[in-house]
């Protein structure tokens, strides 16, 4: 029971780590650069509504860690740390409320996800001028979100039960 | 049983959002020089017109080249080499940003006061 509990948030991390990593290589450099897709939200959002928000939220915390110190660096760190976070909050939220499905949750955690980064990047580098390139981000949020919220739709409804 | 709507609904408000903000005026006119920050101070100023190469930081390593009335990072050993894969930039506004080493290099306009303004 312990190790099936172990080996299901190990799968998920594992695969987190690979979708953040297909992440590196499809950077929206034309935006913001650093700033990601957000394409491992999938199993974020997947373990919101499969496992509940608190390991989701661990999962994330993980995932977040885990990708800084396998590909990124400090300023990498609290970039993504931002924008997970934000995007965990109004996720889980939404998904509480059940105001929407998977994939206007999914959305407004993608959009979430890039306004968090550019705060961020805001701060960091002191200008206002990362706002420049909000459009852009809103726009590859929606469009993200739309993509992972579909996918995530099927794994949550296709994935047997593997709780017990 | 409705919440596919909603979803629907969500997602035009934000294209919507998106789009409007698109429509906004933006600067986009062939700037003069290119400004380089650090922790958002300014550390340099080059005109787009005369070529050149400065290399900024020696630890923390970024190449800058002007050429051709463009500017580019061309060399960095900030990890992620983001800034370098932006490639050049020239139209007022634009910027190259390199997180890692705290670094923004900005395409600023003709007069040495309306940057600001120009360029948010
Ligand atoms: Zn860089």
């Amino acid at each position: 029971m312990k190790g099936r509990l172990v080996a299901r948030y190990g799968l998920l991390t594992a695969l987190a780590m690979v979708l953040s990593y297909i992440e590196t290589l499809i950077p929206l450099s034309f935006a913001v650069p650093g700033v990601k897709l957000g394409l491992a939200n999938l199993t974020v959002i997947f373990a919101l509504y499969r496992l509940g928000p608190k390991p989701a939220a661990a999962l994330s915390l993980l995932r977040v860690a885990l990708v800084s110190f396998t590909f990124g660096n400090a300023y990498s760190f609290w970039y993504s740390l931002a924008g997970a976070v934000l995007s965990f909050l109004i996720m889980a939220l939404l998904r509480r409320q059940d105001w929407f499905g998977e994939l206007g949750v999914s959305v407004a955690g993608g959009v979430c996800h890039n306004i968090g980064q550019i705060a961020v990047a805001a701060i960091v580098l002191r200008s206002t001028a990362a706002a420049y390139y909000l459009p852009v981000l809103l726009l590859s949020g929606v469009l993200t979100g739309m993509a992972v919220g579909a996918a995530a739709a099927v794994l949550i409804r296709r994935i047997p039960p593997f709780e017990r | 049983m409705k919440r596919w709507r909603r979803d629907l609904l969500l997602i035009a408000l934000l294209l919507a959002a998106a789009l409007t903000l698109f429509l906004l005026p933006r600067p986009s006119a062939a700037g003069a020089a290119v400004l380089v920050l650090q922790d958002g101070e300014e550390i340099g100023r080059y005109p787009l017109s005369e070529d050149r190469t400065v290399s900024i930081g020696e630890e923390a390593y970024n190449l800058l080249t002007i050429k051709n009335g463009a500017a580019a990072v061309t060399e960095a050993n900030c990890g992620d080499h983001t800034c370098v894969r932006t490639g050049w930039i020239d139209r007022t506004g634009e910027q190259i940003i390199c997180l890692p080493h705290r670094l923004m290099i900005k395409v600023v306009g003709g007069g040495s006061s309306d940057w600001d303004a120009v360029a948010w």
